[in-house]
């Protein structure tokens, strides 16, 4: 591991003696997982459940003509059959918009579609039952009359005088548009060798392997809803359930325990979530929706669906001199709720070239409304799109000069003591290590010697290719995010710790878990602070009734933030228990320490008290402090980030891959990334989030693509159909890391869940250029399936 | 839609009798009827492995599988290969090595893993990929898996077992 940072003097809080901080502890919660004796929503029921199910369009936009339910209203076990229309009684519509996204528009969306369907999958009717079979049967028995309207499919004519305008109180279909034009392009496009490519991106979606779920639990004699959710931001959930229902915040509960699988997919709000919310309202008992499969492929938020032309101009000495870029995305009928589907573009045009010193850069990015399912953010959010395009260019001016794909990265990725910085697009840099994160990925792929393999191979037929992809990763964002856009969605985050009668410690965090770590880093950090051992750790998270106020875990956001409002808290404890220590002792706190459990001289570490011992004293013979104390053995603190909008990270992969020029297979040899996060909590949780993420990144390379006809009918909806990364596929993939702690905090940590997912794809459809040059193809479309690659080889 | 039907099998080694529709699958039968929720249901058309479970001592996908078929069956499920101690080796392995994020495939995982390590002691890396091939997981990435069913094998060599 290299550290850019001399560590300071003196030990700092994450030096403590026992410190849990930067070692690799097994994540606390995982038995309950490994013995199948874990809590998804999927496996909740409550007393006089109903379950809810969607009858769905088949259409891509019609009209809704008439609905008829009386044969399924009488069959047995149905309890109730409900349109948008009477949904509408119960809860109001929404706009997702953002006030800072200027000029982003969409149209108003029904928890239940209201006269006309948009997208295929759209709810149209909902059918309450005793048990989703029974709904299920029912739903057979609803006939809807239908007009089927001209669907808007391909977002390159979206905006053509001729195509039918989808919501025509907008005007047009475009939702949002952006540009930027930052140092002099025109002067560099006249002055350099220019190359330009179209990069096309396949539409994926997450593919969690829970689908989406939520039990919603109105009591009426409370007025009270409780919403069980597997969701990643349970305030955000708590406010717009609030909202849309003419409840106070205070109403509503939501309640997350396991959540199998996010990825972003279950940081929205869905409109079938909203229905089974007012369902449940409605008929004043408990609601359950788990999404099937094929409800998942249609409904969940899908992505990256992007055609983007682009133009780099280099000099020929290797010096790039500016990009150029043209982004069009569709985002399918409405900008998702309460995040918007404008974010993506926005963090592509912030993102592309982000890597390196060019000051010239001009870019557009038009976001367009089609009959298709909603996009909305999925991990990585448009980074992957910006990185594909960046480091794709970067390949093509290296080819057009003759020069090595490492040597051009070298000339100019932004020097590691330029910072403070910031990009053309104005992102704000604290501290990167682009160059020697390069020189670390080199040097752990050995690439001098790969290249004189993939020489010596080639001579025998062989195409191998070697793709590497620099990258920036937006974390820890601060209210720049949401917040100033008017979405309450917080940017904070809390944490509450107490000593409990034994000296065990219980401590409530407003992050989330998913699987990432969020419970185990908590408990690193918390443990380390006090000088507790982690097994008296107790973490409980995902409860708005029973956590502080904030945002989740999203966005790279929960070791840096949840992490550091965990640190505060501790300290702050820390210092609360010394205090009583050192009455009871007849000492200071400045001559105390917590050491394993027990309070210890800080001079010589002689034990003085056991942490229990002195619980026991405070919460039940308080009657024996000194007059004047009054202990406090509970402390809480937020953080938020005020100096930098995001913490930005950066990083570089490798991937080493061969094609099989008959075929058009690519067999994935070997993957390589070096990534800065900053302070490393856990290595191994890092470790693994990089590779999850790596691997969702191959997927959208090689496997991953919404495939819809021009009707607006998706014909994959299935997962035989539709590719995931499976393990035969996989390569093992090597991590190394260099450490830039973040100044703005005293964790020092950024986040590090999305930096996999940004660079992958970029580094594959390098390799696979790389191996196919010996053919002269150059492929700028994902994912590179076997028909992509015969195409372009001229086979087929 | 036909009338219950009578099914007699044993669950983890507890004798079962239950009416259930004809159409009810082992997955849905184990959830909801007898509770054991961590049989997990990913994508109901057998490609997830999320819902692998024993019958008779072989792996399959409970989704695909109709209650009625387990009629006189041993079925063992999570809950059980946990509760016996069968698996805690791998168990551990697992947890050393992260082997899992939000644990939703984990339960089929294991029980897959477990399969190949019965029959095939010492797999190298590429025979458990493919082994493991029918079992999607979106988080880890799979090396740490391979890793730790890698380990499994060799710590089981070692012992003997």
């Amino acid at each position: 591991m290299t550290v850019t940072h001399p560590p300071a003097e003196t030990l700092s809080v994450l030096d403590r003696p026992n410190s849990y901080i930067g070692k690799t502890v097994p994540r606390p919660n995982l038995d309950r997982l490994l013995q199948g004796r874990g809590q998804y929503v999927s496996d909740l029921e409550l007393p006089r459940m109903a379950h809810v199910v969607f009858l769905r369009s088949p259409h891509a936009h019609a009209r809704i003509a008439a609905i008829d339910a009386d044969t399924a209203r009488r069959m047995s076990g149905v309890i109730a059959i409900v349109t948008g229309r009477e949904l509408e009684a119960v809860i109001t519509p929404w706009v997702g918009v953002l006030s800072h996204l200027k000029g982003l528009k969409s149209a108003p969306q029904h928890a239940i579609a209201v006269d006309r369907v948009c997208w295929q999958g759209e709810a149209v009717a909902a059918i309450v039952a005793i048990s989703r079979a029974a709904a299920e049967d029912a739903m057979e028995h609803i006939a809807v009359d239908y007009e089927e309207l001209a669907a808007v499919t391909d977002m390159r004519t979206a905006l053509d005088p001729a195509t039918p305008v989808i919501h025509a109180s907008l005007g047009d279909n475009l939702a949002f548009e952006r540009t930027l034009d930052a140092g002099d392009v025109d002067h560099a496009l006249s002055e350099s060798e220019v190359v330009e490519a179209e990069f096309v991106f396949g539409r994926h979606t997450g593919v969690t392997l829970e689908p989406r779920a939520v039990v919603a639990d109105w009591n009426a004699a409370e007025a009270r809803l409780t919403i069980y959710q597997g969701t990643q931001a349970p305030h955000m959930v708590q406010n717009i359930a609030a909202l849309h229902l003419g409840l106070r915040e205070a109403q509503v509960r939501v309640v997350c325990k396991d959540v199998g699988g996010s990825f972003g997919i279950k940081v929205h709000i869905y409109a079938d979530e909203m229905a089974t919310y007012a369902l449940s309202k409605l008929l004043r008992r408990p609601v359950k929706f788990v999404a099937d499969r094929i409800e998942s492929f249609n409904t969940d938020i899908h992505a990256r669906d992007h055609r983007c032309r682009g133009r780099i101009c280099v000099r020929p000495d290797g010096t790039i001199t500016a990009f150029e870029i043209d982004d069009l995305t569709g985002i399918g009928p409405y900008s998702m709720y309460p995040r918007t589907s404008a974010i993506e573009a926005n963090q592509v045009v912030n993102l592309v070239g982000g890597p390196y010193v060019t000051p010239n850069y001009r870019a557009r990015a038009r976001v367009v409304f089609q009959n298709k399912n909603v996009m909305c953010q999925y991990r990585a959010v448009g980074h992957p799109i910006a990185c594909s395009v960046t480091e794709g260019l970067v390949d093509l001016a290296a080819a057009k000069i003759g020069m090595d794909p490492a040597e051009i990265r070298r000339r100019n990725l932004i020097a590691d003591d330029a910072y403070p910085c910031a990009s053309p697009s104005g992102m704000k840099f604290e501290q990167l290590s682009h160059h020697s994160s390069l020189a670390k990925l080199l040097q752990m792929m050995d690439y001098d010697a790969l290249r004189a393999e993939q020489a010596a191979l080639r001579a025998q037929n062989v195409y191998r290719g070697i793709g590497i992809a620099s990258f920036i990763e937006v974390t820890n964002p601060s209210a720049a995010f949401y917040g100033v856009g008017g979405a309450k969605i917080s940017s904070q985050d809390g944490v509450a710790v107490r000593l409990d009668a034994q000296g065990s410690v219980i401590c409530q965090t407003s992050i989330t878990e998913q699987g990432q770590g969020s419970e185990a880093l908590t408990a690193q950090i918390v443990g380390s602070m006090l000088g507790v051992s982690m097994d008296r750790v107790r973490v409980t998270l995902g409860d708005t009734d029973n956590t502080p106020y904030g945002g989740g875990t999203w966005a790279s956001r929960g070791a840096g933030i949840g992490g550091e409002a965990a640190l505060q808290a501790a300290k702050a404890l820390r210092r609360n228990i010394l205090d009583v220590a050192a009455a009871i002792l007849q000492s200071t706190p400045a001559g105390l320490d917590i050491v394993d459990n027990r309070i210890v001289n800080a001079a010589d570490s002689v034990s003085r008290i056991e942490l229990s011992e002195l619980a026991r004293i405070v919460y039940f013979r308080p009657d024996t402090l000194p007059p004047g104390i009054r202990p406090e053995l509970m402390a809480t603190r937020h953080f938020v980030p005020r100096q930098y909008p995001f913490a930005f990270t950066n990083g570089v992969q490798a991937s080493w891959l061969e094609v099989d020029n008959e075929t058009g297979f690519v067999t994935l040899l070997k993957h390589w990334v070096v990534e800065d996060c900053g302070t490393i909590i856990n290595p191994q949780l890092v470790d693994e989030q990089i590779r999850g993420g790596v691997v969702q990144g191959l997927g959208a390379a090689l496997f991953e693509k919404c495939i819809y006809d021009e009707r607006g009918q998706l014909t994959n909806a299935n997962m035989a159909d539709y590719l995931v990364p499976m393990s035969g596929e996989m390569p093992d993939i090597e991590i190394g890391h260099v450490v830039s702690p973040t100044q703005e905090s005293e964790l020092g940590a950024k986040g590090a869940g999305e930096a996999g997912t940004a660079g992958a794809a970029a580094a594959v459809a390098n390799a696979v250029n790389d191996a196919l040059r010996p053919f002269g193809a150059t492929i700028t479309e994902i994912p590179l399936t076997p028909q992509v690659i015969l195409t372009s080889l001229g086979r087929i | 839609m036909s009338a219950p039907v009578s099914v007699s099998l044993l669950v983890n080694g507890e004798p079962i009798d239950a009416f259930v529709l004809p159409r009810l699958n082992l997955a849905d039968f184990l959830r909801e009827n007898l509770k054991l929720t961590g049989t997990h249901v990913g994508c109901e058309h057998g490609v997830c492995g999320a819902c692998t479970v024993r019958v008779d001592g072989e792996i399959v996908r409970s989704c695909l599988m109709l209650t009625v078929q387990a009629q006189g069956a041993l079925v063992e499920t999570i809950e059980g290969v946990s509760d016996s101690g069968e698996i805690a080796d791998l168990q551990v392995a697992f947890r050393e090595r992260n082997a899992l994020q939000c644990g939703y495939c984990t339960p089929g995982m294991l029980i897959t893993a477990q399969d190949l390590l019965k029959h095939s002691p010492a797999p190298d890396r590429q025979a458990i990929r493919e082994h493991l091939s029918g079992n999607y997981c979106r988080c880890t990435g799979y090396q740490a898996i391979v890793d730790a069913v890698e380990a499994t094998a060799k710590t089981r060599a070692e012992r003997g077992t």
